[in-house]
């Protein structure tokens, strides 16, 4: 039964108010062609074992015995099944996270602990307890470094995950912002020389690893950007890499914004994903998002509640620094028993067995007639591999043998028919590897 | 009863002036600071910043409110009490003294007159108080 809080006498009267005659009248701006005048076609009604047997006919048709090499922002890792089942204790499963202290400890706890997590990954002073996702948490860092500098030119790598650079654009074109798209050396990352930074620039947006899997030279893309009094914001989509590489706060960083998926949150076509957003402590009273400090109760019990609101909407209305008004609660607590799971040592481990097992598919690929790198910088998990017809015809013959062999990037730059982006972490076995090689070797030149 | 002395300029915005030739050093009053209550964190411009009278130049936190402080008059920031970074509760301690926000440099001379004395200030306090 549907529960509508008002009756038509008073919808009628609200309407009049308003000088409309119908509720369709509201939808007057929505052009007819669009509008759904039959019912959605989801069938006759189904019983339970009707609707089981359905599901079931269309799982089967997954495609289950594929070995993907694809990575692009959304990465294959292990997932111990501790994290399931402790996310399903009624106490955490909710989409909705709540935050009453006195009755939230649970929920504010790992909400700070993921944030210390987030902060002793990526170096930086202070962590909030997450966004929307990757992308998003890269739009608020540019917002942000607006607040911060007052300006309103952004330059962006190229190399910028292209997905990532739509949101940004979305979340700033109606801002009077102007970003700037800064293209990659031959090496495929920037050159911190040559980034046409000026006194009006506010920040500059690399990835790291980028887009192509490679490593930027974060320190000295720092320098050049805060000798021009720029921030230097980083986007990390596979935050896996912070357990071998140097933590972009160390390196100098202002604002680190990624994506957490890779800490145990399934891949799930793409999404829910959950955003990780960490900087310095002087930019705290700008930065979006909630936070969850640590406190003593008067009879001084260490405790948690939300801190630093003054930022947010219900008290800072229009000039709140967000619209964000909650977080990624569940997936925060993924990626929260993820990393305690593994700990400091496990996430070092799964992090080198990635760049090996990469790096070991990279040069047999490398070793192949018609086939090679496509760049020379020192990459993590993921590298462009070139061959000498278009990267889309390579992957249809690898699929026809089971492989998804990775992302063709013509489609984000048109300049690469032959290239593709290919991942390889610790989930790939080595006959996996072997097995690639051998297809791509048989495909030949 | 708020403290507001006599010899100071204020606004309706409770921000007060201290006129010396062009320069005007700029607070919140005693009143402001007392509704506010415990100031957690003063957010004041660079100097240098310029803005037109009215405009909001910096913002005070407190435990459970931010509000815009008001330029009095238009002018260019030629100084800032960065003391208050470490220290914002001297806005509540000493909010004619220690907790001075911005020294301006006054672009129109003619706009102090604009301003209220402390007499017409108490009588605008009395009266918002009292709706």
């Amino acid at each position: 039964m549907r529960y509508i809080p008002n009756s038509p006498g008073e919808r009628g009267s609200m309407l009049s108010d308003i000088g409309l005659d119908s509720i369709e009248d509201l939808f007057d701006q929505i052009p007819e062609q669009l509008k759904l005048r039959e019912p959605i076609g989801v069938g006759d009604p189904m019983s339970e074992p009707e609707l089981l047997e359905y599901f079931r006919g269309l799982a089967s048709k997954n495609g289950v015995d594929y070995q993907s090499f694809l990575g692009a922002g959304a990465y294959s890792h292990f997932i111990p099944v501790i994290i399931d089942s402790l996310i399903s204790r009624a106490e955490f499963f909710t989409a909705y996270t709540p935050y009453q202290p006195e009755l939230s400890q649970g929920t504010l706890q790992y909400t700070f602990e993921f944030q210390t997590m987030i902060c002793q990954l990526t170096g930086m002073e202070v962590a909030n307890s997450s966004l929307y996702d990757g992308s998003t948490a890269v739009a608020e860092a540019v917002l942000m470094a607006n607040r911060v500098t007052r300006r309103s030119k952004f330059i962006i790598a190229d190399t910028v995950h292209p997905q990532y650079r739509e949101v940004v654009s979305a979340y700033t074109k109606h801002l009077g912002l102007t970003i700037e798209l800064d293209h990659h050396g031959e090496a495929g990352t920037l050159e911190p020389g040559s980034l046409g930074i000026d006194s009006q620039t506010a920040a500059v947006v690399v990835q790291s690893p980028n887009f192509f899997g490679c490593i930027e030279d974060l320190a000295a893309i720092a320098d050049a950007a805060h000798d021009a009094g720029a921030l230097l914001i980083v986007a990390v989509t596979e935050p896996m890499s912070l357990g071998v590489l140097k933590p972009p706060g160390a390196c100098g960083v202002d604002i680190v914004a990624g994506e957490t998926q890779s800490f145990g949150i399934p891949l799930s076509f793409g999404g829910p994903y959950c955003g990780l957003f960490a900087t310095l402590e002087k930019y705290v009273r700008q930065m979006p998002g909630r936070l969850v400090g640590e406190a003593q109760d008067d009879q001084g019990r260490r405790g948690y509640v939300l801190t630093l609101s003054t930022r947010e909407q219900h008290i800072r209305r229009e000039k709140a620094t967000s619209n964000i008004c909650t977080n990624q609660g569940l997936f925060a607590l993924m990626a929260t028993v993820y990393l305690a799971t593994m700990g400091k040592h496990g996430v070092q481990e799964v992090a080198r067995q990635n760049l090996q097992k990469a790096h070991y598919a990279a040069s047999e690929i490398a070793k192949i007639r018609g086939y090679e790198l496509k760049f020379t910088s020192p990459f993590f998990n993921e590298f462009v591999v070139r061959a000498q017809r278009p990267a889309t015809e390579v992957m249809n013959r690898l699929l026809d043998k089971s492989i998804i062999g990775g992302i063709a990037l013509e489609p984000y730059y048109p300049e690469m028919p032959d290239s593709a982006l290919v991942c390889v972490t610790e989930t790939t076995k080595k006959e996996a590897i072997d097995e690639f090689v051998d297809a791509l070797a048989s495909i030949g030149a | 009863m708020a403290n507001t002395p006599e010899d100071l300029n204020y606004t309706k915005d409770h921000e007060w002036v201290r006129v010396k030739e062009n320069l005007a050093t700029v607070g919140i009053t005693d009143h402001a600071q007392n509704q506010l209550g415990d100031v957690v964190y003063v957010e004041l411009p660079k100097v240098g910043d310029k803005f037109e009278a009215s405009e909001p130049f910096g913002s005070v936190e407190s435990v459970k409110a931010v509000s815009e402080v008001y330029m009095p008059l238009a002018g260019a920031v030629v100084e800032v009490n960065e003391s208050l970074n470490d220290s914002p509760e001297q806005v509540n301690e000493d909010p004619y003294g220690e907790g001075w926000m911005i020294r301006i440099k006054i672009d129109n001379p003619s706009q102090v007159d604009a301003l209220l004395t402390a007499i017409e200030y108490e009588d605008y306090i009395k009266e918002e108080t009292a709706e």
